[in-house]
């Protein structure tokens, strides 16, 4: 639902980074996102086509790299990931645990030309 | 030559930062804030409304409204006698730090102890926000269902504390109290619950005292 101001301020980065390095054109953008991080791929593509049209990253391609969650139990180390249903660990039932991965909210590299 | 430029930067971090600035701000005029979140519906504007009357005199109140359309909320804040700037976000999902910023610039922070803003009623938005407050709380209540953990985790995530309104309901709707709390511990452990319920008045000196615990910790970290 806010996937406009999610691509606005990609569009941002990418600018900043690419004018950093004097390049022409950026052709393409590794976003990774969590499976937590509630970002909608075909929204970002679709306002992504519209905001960047006018800039160097017009027709730039969206890699979009998605990251399971992972829960590490502090009871007993398990690492599981989380049925739908209930969190709970597997092997020993504690609900103690720590988010290992699946929150990745970031722009990773860009493509460009020089 | 084609090249790839490693960027590794959190996508929101424009935001991120006004938000740090807007928080040095109410530090610097040693005002507290929380950023109030929940669902439609699940009693935020009550409960805030039942905070106001039960902080009079204790604590000084500003409160920020953020909503798509209409002033209902910020009304109701005035009417309970706190100062209320209210944010139309003209479509928008979620309060931002830029939203927060000019709205702090209406408030005059010099004569207050505690700002609360309400944002938008959404469970998946207003979580990826930051604004700048020192403290987050969700207000869930008993008619949403308990499955609300399982579904929304990232706003289950990054909460301070959680208050489950509306527990005057508990005998008329099927609520697995055990199943819910079951879903909040896995996500954010050992996080503050406080069930209440805005109509009968139950728990609210629980919440109450919280805060101005909350408050009363921030202001012996921000000195005299």
């Amino acid at each position: 639902m806010h996937e406009l101001a999610v691509t606005e301020s990609l569009l941002e980065i990418a600018l900043r980074h690419a004018q950093a390095q004097k390049s022409r054109r950026i052709t393409g953008l590794y976003l990774v996102l969590g499976q937590w991080s509630s970002i909608v791929d075909d929204s970002v593509q679709f306002y992504w086509d519209i905001i960047s049209d006018g800039t160097i990253a017009k027709g730039a391609t969206l890699h979009f790299r998605r990251v399971p969650v992972v829960l590490t139990c502090q009871d007993c180390g398990k690492e599981y990931q989380p049925a739908s249903e209930d969190f709970a660990c597997p092997q020993c039932g504690g609900t103690n645990a720590k988010v290992k991965t699946g929150e990745e909210f970031h722009l990773e590299a860009i493509d460009v030309d020089e | 030559m084609p090249q790839r430029i490693p960027v590794v930067e959190k996508i929101l971090s424009a935001n991120d930062r006004l938000a740090l600035e807007n928080q040095s701000r109410l530090d610097a005029a040693r005002v507290f804030a929380i950023n109030m979140m929940a669902s439609p519906g699940a009693g935020k504007t009550s409960l805030i409304e039942r905070t106001i009357k039960g902080l009079e005199g204790r604590l000084r109140l500003g409160m920020i409204n953020g909503d798509i359309a209409t002033s209902f909320d910020a009304d109701r804040a005035q009417a309970a006698g706190a100062t209320a700037i209210q944010i139309n976000t003209g479509g928008d999902c979620h309060l931002d730090a830029v939203m927060v910023q000019s709205a702090l610039s209406q408030l005059d922070l010099g004569a207050l102890d505690l700002v609360v803003i309400e944002n938008v009623g959404n469970l998946v938005c207003p979580a990826d926000f930051k604004l700048g407050t020192h403290k987050s709380v969700l207000v869930a209540s008993i008619p949403e269902g308990d499955d609300k953990p399982y579904k929304y985790p990232g706003m289950y995530r990054g909460v301070n504390a959680v208050v489950i309104n509306k527990i005057d309901l508990l005998p008329y709707v099927p609520f697995r109290m055990d199943f819910f709390k079951k879903g909040i511990e896995v996500l954010n452990p050992g996080v503050t619950q406080i069930e209440v319920s805005c109509r009968t008045g139950e728990g609210l000196p629980g919440w109450l005292t919280w805060l101005e615990g909350q408050v009363k910790e921030f202001k012996k970290i921000h000195g005299k």
